[in-house]
C-alpha cells in the first residue's frame, strides 16, 4: 500500500495513534479484543459497484490478529448502531467520529465531488486510511469502543449485517432534534460551549474552504503530470532514424526533452500524491472532524432548548399538573447535565487531538515534500552536468 | 525622408498617412534582376493582385505601396525608394555573386557578438504611443564602428529591417529569420496605458522575441554583413522607411508562399533532379506538423502550471485565515507560516511557467516560424525553375518560328535572331541562378541544421537549470518551514 521506499512506514491519521499515552479518562475495561492503534484497512477491492475492504486487526492478546472483509454497508451499520446506543449517559454529547461518505465505485466523475480530497490519485488508498482512522477512533474512544457491535465489526468472520438499517428507529440522535428549528437558539448558559460554538462556526467553514482549495491544487498537479505525458509522448514521435549526422544530433536533443519531461511527470505525480496522503488527509479528517463536533453542540443545544421549555411548563403549570412537570423539568436538567459534562470531555480530547493530527499531516508533509525535491534536484542536476559536458577552456 | 512623429502602427484602411513614395528608383543602380521583373509584368499582374492582398492587409488598399508593390510583379519586391538608404552606393548591388563574395571573404573573426534588447519605455500617450527598447551590441568584430553601441528602437524598425533583409536576401535562398509577429491587441493594450500583468507579459515577451530575432539575424554570416543591419545596430537616428512598416515578417513569408500556392494551383510539377531537395522538403512538412503538435501540447502545459500558481495562492490565502481563527497559538502561528511559505511557491510556480514559456514554447514557435522560411525559399527555388522553364519555351517558340521566317523578310528575321539573343542570355541567366540557389539552400540548411542543435543544446541547459533552482528554492522553503510545523505541541 505504502509505495515509498524512501519512508518508513507512515503512521495512519488517528487522534488515537497520536495521543496515545495522553488520555486522560478513567476507563472501564474494554470489550474490545482488539488492540485500537493496530487496526488497518489494507486494500479495497472492486468487483463491478462492489467495492470490499480488507481489515486487519491485531488482538489485544498478541496471539494473532484478525482479517475481515467488509462493504462500506457495514460501516453504515456500525455507524448507525453507535448513534443508538443504550445505557450511554449524555450519549448527545459525544462527538461520533466521522464515517467518510459512500463511494460510487463506477462513477468517476461522481467520484471526486462525494468524497473530495478521498477521491484523488487514482487509487483507493486515502480512501482506506480514511475508512481505518475512522475505525481506530471508534476503537480508541472509551465510550463508544465498549459496544459489541465493534467487536462483531472488527473480528466476526461474518460480515454483521447486510441488511438495511432502519433509520427512522435507531437514530435517537435524530429524534432529539425533531420539531426544533435549526438555528433555533443562539444564547448559551455557559461561556465555554459560548466561545467553542463560535468557534466551531467559523473553523467548519475556513477548514472546509482550506481543504477545497488543496484539493483543487493537488488536481492541477495531475493536469500538469498529464501534459507532461502528453508532451513527451509527441515529442518521441520527432525522432527518426537519420542518416545524416545533422538529423542524429537533433533526435537525441529531442529524446533528451523528452526524458526530462517524463521525470517532471514523475516528479509531479509524488507531489500531488505526498500533498493527499500527509496535509490532504488531514484537512479532510479536520473539516469533517469539525462538522461532527457541530452537530454535538447542536444536540446540546437542542437539550438545553427542551430543558428551557421544561422549566417554563413547570412554572407556569397548573397545581394539578406541577409535580409531573416538576418531574420533566428534572429528568430534563439531569439530561442537559450530563450531556454538557460528556460534551466538555469531547471538546478537551477533540482539541488536543485535531492539533496532534495537523501537527502529524504538517511535519509529514513538510518532510516528505523536502525528500522529493532533493531527489529531483539531484536527478536534475546529474542530467545538467552530463548534457552540460565539461566546460570550454576558451 | 519625412519623418511623421505621429506614426502608428498600421490598421486597416488608414493608408493615408503614410508618405506618398513615387517610383522605385532605377537610375543607374539596376538590379539585374529586377530588369526581367518589368518584362514580365505585363504576364503576372492579375495574379499579382492575388498575391499581393495579404501581404499588404495591413495596409489600405488605397496606399501607395500597393502599387509599388504590384507593378513589381510577384517577385522579388522592389524595394521602394525609401527602402535604398541615403549613404548606400548605387552599386552596391544584390546579385548571387555578390553574396558569393561575401561569404568568401569570411572574416576570420569568431562570431564574437552579443545583442541585448532591454527597458521598454512607452513614449507618447494614447493611441499615439509606442514602446521604444533599447538594443545594445556588444562585439570585438571589426565589422563594427566599435566594440559597444547602443541605441533606441521601437518595432517598427525591426519590422523595417526584416523587410529590406527579406525582400533583400530572400529570392536568392537565404533563410532570412522571420520578424515577431505584430499584435494589435497587445499593443492597443499598452496604449491605453493598462499596466496589468498582461500588458506586461505581452510587453516582455515581444521584447524577447525581438532579442532572439537579431540574435539569429546577427548569426547568420552573411546577414551580419548587410549594411542595414549594421547601420540599424549601429546609428543613433534610424530613418523611417514608412512604406515598408506596413509588411510584417508574416507578411513577406505569406507572400512568397502564395507564389508558391500560385505555381501549384497550375499543377506545375517541377522534375526534381536532385532528390536531396525532395527528401529534405518532405522531413520539413513532417517537422512542422511535429513541431506545430508539440506547441500546442507545451501551451497546455503553460497553462497548467499558471493555474496551478494561481491555486497555491488561493490556498495560500485559506491557509492564512485558518491561522487567524486558530485558537492553539503554536498551531496558529504554523499556519500563518504556512500560508506564507505557499504565498512563495506560488511564485515559484510563476517562474517555472515562464521558463516553461519563454524557454521552450518560444523555442518551438521560433522554429515554426523559421520552417516557414524553410518552405519559402524551397518555394522561390521551383519558381526559379518554373521561369528558366518558361524562358526555354519561349526561346524554342522564336526558334522555330525563325526557321519559318527565313528568308522573306529580313528586319523581320533579324528583329527574331536579336530576339533569340536575348532570351538566351536570359535562358543562361536563369539557369545559373537556378544552380545558384539550389546551392545557397543546400548551405544554409546545413548552417539551419547546426544551429538547430546549438539552440536546442542551449534551451535544454537553461531549462534544466530552471527545473534545478526550483526544487533548491523548495527545499529552502520547506526546511525553513519544518521547525515551524515540529514546534506544534
Amino acid at each position: 500500500m505504502m509505495e515509498e521506499e524512501e519512508a518508513e512506514e507512515c503512521p495512519p491519521l488517528s487522534p488515537v495513534s497520536v495521543v496515545e499515552g495522553t488520555e486522560e479518562e478513567v476507563t472501564p475495561p474494554r470489550a474490545l479484543s482488539v488492540s485500537p492503534g493496530t487496526v488497518r484497512v489494507t486494500e479495497a477491492a472492486q468487483d463491478g459497484e462492489l467495492l470490499t475492504f480488507i481489515i486487519v486487526s491485531q488482538k489485544l492478546s498478541g496471539t494473532g490478529e484478525y482479517h475481515v472483509d467488509r462493504t462500506y454497508e457495514d460501516f453504515d451499520w456500525l455507524q448507525q448502531h453507535l448513534f443508538s446506543l443504550e445505557d450511554v449517559p449524555g450519549i448527545q454529547g459525544i462527538i461520533f467520529p466521522p464515517l467518510p461518505a459512500r463511494a460510487q465505485p463506477n462513477a468517476p466523475g461522481k467520484l471526486v465531488r462525494q468524497l473530495g480530497l478521498l477521491a484523488t490519485g487514482g487509487t483507493w488508498t486515502p480512501y482506506c486510511r480514511a475508512l481505518e482512522a475512522y475505525l481506530q477512533q471508534v476503537a480508541g474512544h472509551s465510550l463508544l469502543s465498549r459496544t459489541q457491535h465493534l467487536e462483531t465489526f472488527l473480528t466476526s468472520p461474518e460480515p454483521p449485517g447486510r441488511q438495511k438499517v432502519k433509520r427512522g428507529l435507531f437514530n435517537r440522535l435524530s429524534q432529539a432534534v425533531e420539531g426544533i428549528r435549526k438555528d433555533g437558539h443562539t444564547e448559551d448558559v455557559d461561556d465555554f460551549f459560548r466561545t467553542e460554538r463560535e468557534h466551531n462556526l467559523s473553523l467548519t467553514g475556513l477548514s472546509r474552504a482550506a481543504a477545497e482549495r488543496f484539493l483543487e491544487v493537488v488536481q492541477t498537479e495531475q493536469k500538469i503530470a498529464v501534459a507532461c505525458g502528453h508532451f513527451a509522448a509527441s515529442l518521441q514521435l520527432c525522432v527518426e532514424a537519420g542518416d545524416d549526422p545533422g538529423q542524429e544530433t537533433f533526435s537525441k536533443m529531442c529524446v533528451k526533452i523528452s526524458e526530462i519531461m517524463e521525470s517532471m511527470k514523475k516528479n509531479v505525480q509524488k507531489v500531488a500524491e505526498n500533498d493527499v496522503t500527509t496535509l490532504g488527509l488531514g484537512l479532510d479528517l479536520e473539516c469533517r472532524y469539525q462538522e461532527a463536533e457541530k452537530e454535538m453542540l447542536f444536540r446540546r443545544t437542542c437539550k438545553l432548548v427542551e430543558l428551557e421549555t421544561a422549566s417554563r411548563n413547570a412554572e407556569r403549570a397548573k397545581p394539578l399538573k406541577k409535580a409531573a412537570m416538576d418531574e420533566i423539568k428534572k429528568a430534563a436538567e439531569k439530561d442537559f447535565d450530563q450531556v454538557s459534562v460528556v460534551a466538555k470531555q469531547e471538546v478537551a480530547r477533540f482539541q488536543r487531538a485535531r492539533v496532534a493530527v495537523l501537527r502529524q499531516a504538517l511535519v509529514r508533509w513538510c518532510e516528505l515534500q523536502i525528500l522529493t525535491a532533493t531527489g529531483s534536484a539531484e536527478q536534475w542536476n546529474q542530467q545538467l552536468l552530463a548534457f552540460r559536458g565539461p566546460e570550454p577552456s576558451s | 525622408m519625412a519623418e511623421q512623429t505621429d506614426y502608428r502602427e498600421p490598421e486597416p484602411g488608414r493608408g493615408e498617412e503614410f508618405s506618398p513614395e513615387a517610383e522605385p528608383i532605377n537610375s543607374n543602380g539596376q538590379n539585374s534582376l529586377l530588369e526581367e521583373e518589368e518584362e514580365e509584368e505585363e504576364e503576372e499582374e492579375e495574379e499579382g493582385e492575388d498575391l499581393f492582398t495579404e501581404a499588404t492587409e495591413e495596409v489600405s488598399l488605397d496606399s501607395p505601396e500597393r502599387d509599388v508593390l504590384l507593378s513589381d510583379g510577384p517577385s522579388p519586391v522592389t524595394p521602394p525608394a525609401s527602402l535604398i538608404s541615403p549613404h548606400l552606393p548605387h552599386n552596391h548591388l544584390y546579385t548571387h555573386s555578390s553574396f558569393d563574395e561575401m561569404e568568401e571573404e569570411d572574416t576570420p573573426d569568431l562570431l564574437d557578438i552579443s545583442i541585448l534588447v532591454s527597458d521598454p519605455e512607452k513614449v507618447g500617450e494614447g493611441m499615439n504611443a509606442y514602446m521604444a527598447y533599447k538594443v545594445t551590441t556588444q562585439t570585438s568584430m571589426s565589422l563594427f564602428k566599435s566594440p559597444q553601441a547602443t541605441v533606441r528602437r521601437r518595432f517598427s524598425d525591426f519590422l523595417g529591417l526584416h523587410g529590406k533583409l527579406a525582400t533583400r536576401y530572400l529570392h536568392v535562398g537565404y533563410l532570412v529569420p522571420p520578424a515577431p509577429e505584430k499584435s494589435i491587441v497587445g499593443m492597443t493594450k499598452v496604449k491605453v496605458g493598462k499596466d496589468d500583468s498582461s500588458s506586461n507579459e505581452f510587453v516582455e515577451k515581444r521584447r524577447a522575441a525581438l532579442e532572439r530575432y537579431l540574435m539569429r539575424t546577427a548569426k547568420h554570416p552573411v546577414l551580419l554583413k548587410d549594411p542595414d543591419l549594421l547601420t540599424f545596430l549601429e546609428c543613433s537616428e534610424l530613418p523611417r522607411a514608412l512604406s515598408t512598416q506596413a509588411l510584417s515578417g508574416a507578411g513577406i513569408l505569406r507572400m512568397v508562399t502564395k507564389a508558391a500556392d500560385a505555381v501549384n494551383k497550375m499543377t506545375i510539377k517541377m522534375t526534381e533532379s536532385d532528390t536531396w531537395f525532395e527528401e529534405k522538403q518532405q522531413k520539413f512538412e513532417n517537422l512542422d506538423i511535429q513541431l506545430r503538435k508539440l506547441h500546442c501540447s507545451l501551451d497546455s502545459l503553460v497553462c497548467h502550471r499558471k493555474e496551478l500558481s494561481v491555486n497555491t495562492g488561493l490556498f495560500a490565502k485559506s491557509a492564512a485565515m485558518l491561522g487567524n481563527s486558530e485558537d492553539h497559538t503554536a498551531l496558529s502561528r504554523a499556519l500563518s507560516q504556512l500560508a506564507e511559505v505557499e504565498e512563495k511557491v506560488e511564485q515559484l510556480h510563476q517562474d517555472q511557467a515562464g521558463a516553461d514559456f519563454y524557454l521552450l514554447a518560444e523555442l518551438l514557435a521560433d522554429y515554426i516560424r523559421l520552417i516557414g522560411s524553410v518552405k519559402g525559399v524551397f518555394d522561390q527555388r521551383v519558381r526559379l525553375w518554373q521561369r528558366l522553364q518558361d524562358s526555354l519555351l519561349l526561346l524554342q517558340k522564336k526558334r522555330d518560328a525563325e526557321a519559318k521566317l527565313h528568308a522573306n523578310k529580313p528586319e523581320k528575321l533579324q528583329q527574331a535572331r536579336d530576339d533569340i539573343r536575348e532570351l538566351e542570355g536570359k535562358v543562361q541567366q536563369g539557369e545559373r541562378d537556378f544552380e545558384q540557389i539550389s546551392k545557397t539552400i543546400r548551405k544554409e540548411l546545413f548552417r539551419f541544421e547546426k544551429e538547430r542543435v546549438t539552440d536546442f543544446k542551449e534551451v535544454i541547459i537553461k531549462y534544466l537549470e530552471s527545473l534545478v533552482q526550483t526544487q533548491q528554492q523548495l527545499i529552502k522553503y520547506w526546511e525553513a518551514f519544518l521547525p515551524e510545523a515540529k514546534a506544534i505541541s
